[in-house]
């Protein structure tokens, strides 16, 4: 199973198992994990998944979609060229190792 | 209330066919125990009364939420099958669209309503809360309906939609009617109906773009025409949609939040302790409550859901309560808990439809039980609270409560 590796702002990480086809935020809520809200649960609906891809693995996530780009302006925290909806990002085999980095806050 | 099914020989198990009525003032009162026999009859049941399939555990309502190609909006999301019957008031181009319709409408009223718009308004709509506080600070007993739970989205968002002053008494009538309508022909759908003729002449003024403020919702609603993406004539019906829709519900919400409050005081006292809770203590009570209950979607072709068999042109109605509260899908589901993982409770909806309104319910939510966790120390119900009755809609009439600074 593809691992993610979640980095919170304070600096401390949790590593997590993803099923495959799974989306990052469902494999984050599914174990509970504190930093990913997903109000709307998956819908890319609310902009309270927002995550910062590591820099390595930006150019290797599918490309973000005009709902995905509008939401991102209005997140909570900072939006950066790495920010992304962590629903929108589909867990798939080559992404295994994924590096995510959470914002302060999401509301 | 009896299930009666029989097994069959090869091919898809047969449905259980059940007498319940999900229409009805006695099912309103108290429809949890019906949720129960509905979710543990089957992962399909067809309800005879109207002649109707029903779906009521978690798993069931989110997939047919989530494949609208196959369970249709068009057609209606009440009973009433547009195809058969002509609708009760021109067509919604939102809620009772399917793609590629819908998705062209859809994605502006996401855009007047997006979380960047929300960052402009929040301070608005804080301040107001604290405002409605001081009122209710100042009157320490009252009926926490017309009082907290109307009154607040009354203060805030006719505003923010850039209504006229006059004649915002027929928002709550024509919201109601609405979610009436959604419902079978029974007294409660007739009977709004047939009153609703001074509430529709409202709306359809209301909805025009000389009549909606600049800078509000409604207009950035009607800028959109200048930019090509909707029509003039499309216009006023998505404004519709947000007076439709925008405030009934925020009500039944926040009163919702507030019986739950009030109801369990240990909960109460963690909102108070840490009042960054709000938001999500007002998630949890639309999951619990779930103001809306129910809606329909109809086959469009032949489908496998669960296991059954449902042929095309069928009507499903997809019991949203009974859902966010599927033993299969939450821990203690019929416990009211503000710190609990809410992502996923089907209370807005779930897919292309889901509730394009969510982040003005969920700020108005939000600013309202942090004020009042900051500033009230105590809630004590005191007189007997009463149901307002709606096909649709769960909530109270009344909710008498006595409240003690902080």
């Amino acid at each position: 199973m593809p691992a993610i590796t979640f980095i919170h702002s304070g600096g401390n990480t949790d590593h997590i198992e993803a099923s495959d086809g799974e989306s990052a935020m469902q494999a984050a809520t599914r174990h509970g994990l504190d930093g990913i809200l997903a109000e709307c649960g998956g819908n890319a609906m609310c902009a309270t998944c927002h995550v910062y891809v590591d820099d390595g693995w930006l150019a290797r996530l599918p490309a973000m979609a005009d709902d995905e780009d509008a939401l991102l302006d209005g997140a909570a925290a900072e939006r950066t060229a790495n920010s992304r909806l962590s629903c929108q990002i589909k867990i798939t085999p080559e992404l295994d190792g994924l590096v995510l980095r959470l914002p302060e806050r999401q509301v | 209330m009896s299930a009666a099914s029989s097994a069959s020989t090869g091919g898809p198990p047969a449905v259980p066919h059940l007498d319940v009525d999900p229409f009805a003032v006695a099912f309103f009162t108290d429809p949890f125990p019906t949720h129960d026999v509905l979710r543990d009859a089957g992962t399909v049941v067809y309800l005879d009364k109207w002649n109707v399939y029903g779906v009521a555990r978690y798993a069931e309502v989110h997939a047919v939420l989530n494949d609208p190609a196959t369970f249709c909006s068009s057609r209606g999301v009440g009973l009433s099958d547009f195809k058969k019957e002509k609708p009760w008031r021109p067509q919604s181009l939102i809620l009772e669209a399917d793609p590629p319709a819908h998705t062209r409408t859809r994605a502006v009223l996401s855009r007047v309503l997006s979380p960047t718009v929300m960052k402009q308004v929040r301070d608005r709509f804080a301040a107001a809360a604290e405002e409605r506080v001081d009122v209710l600070l100042g009157k320490r007993s009252f009926d926490a309906i017309p009082d907290l739970a109307e009154a607040y989205p009354l203060s805030i968002f006719p505003d923010a939609l850039g209504l006229k002053p006059e004649g915002r008494e027929h928002l709550i009538p024509y919201a109601s009617l609405v979610f009436n309508a959604f419902g079978p022909p029974n007294q409660l759908r007739q009977d709004a109906i047939e009153r609703s003729a001074p509430h529709q002449a409202y709306i359809a003024a209301q909805c025009q773009r000389e009549n909606l403020a600049p800078g509000g919702f409604g207009a950035c609603i009607h800028a959109r025409v200048d930019e090509g993406e909707i029509t003039a004539t499309e216009a006023p019906l998505l404004v519709r949609s947000l007076l439709s829709a925008g405030l009934d519900t925020t009500v039944n919400g926040i009163g919702a939040a507030v019986y739950c409050l009030a109801r369990f005081p240990d909960q109460w006292q963690r909102l108070r302790d840490d009042p960054t809770l709000a938001r999500n203590a007002f998630e949890e009570a639309v999951r619990f409550e779930s103001p809306v209950q129910t809606f329909f979607r109809t086959t469009t072709r032949e489908v496998e859901l669960g296991g059954a068999v449902i042929g095309e042109g069928e009507k499903v109605l997809m019991f949203l309560g009974a859902a966010n509260r599927d033993p299969r899908r939450w821990d203690e589901p019929d416990a009211y808990d503000i710190t609990r993982r809410t992502s996923g409770h089907v209370g807005f909806g779930s897919g292309i439809h889901m509730c394009v309104g969510q982040l003005v319910a969920r700020l108005e939510g939000e600013v309202i039980l942090s004020a009042l966790a900051r500033r009230i120390a105590r809630i004590e119900i005191t007189g007997e609270p009463k149901r307002r009755f709606n096909n649709t809609l769960r909530g109270l009439d009344s909710l008498p409560i006595t409240i003690t600074p902080a």
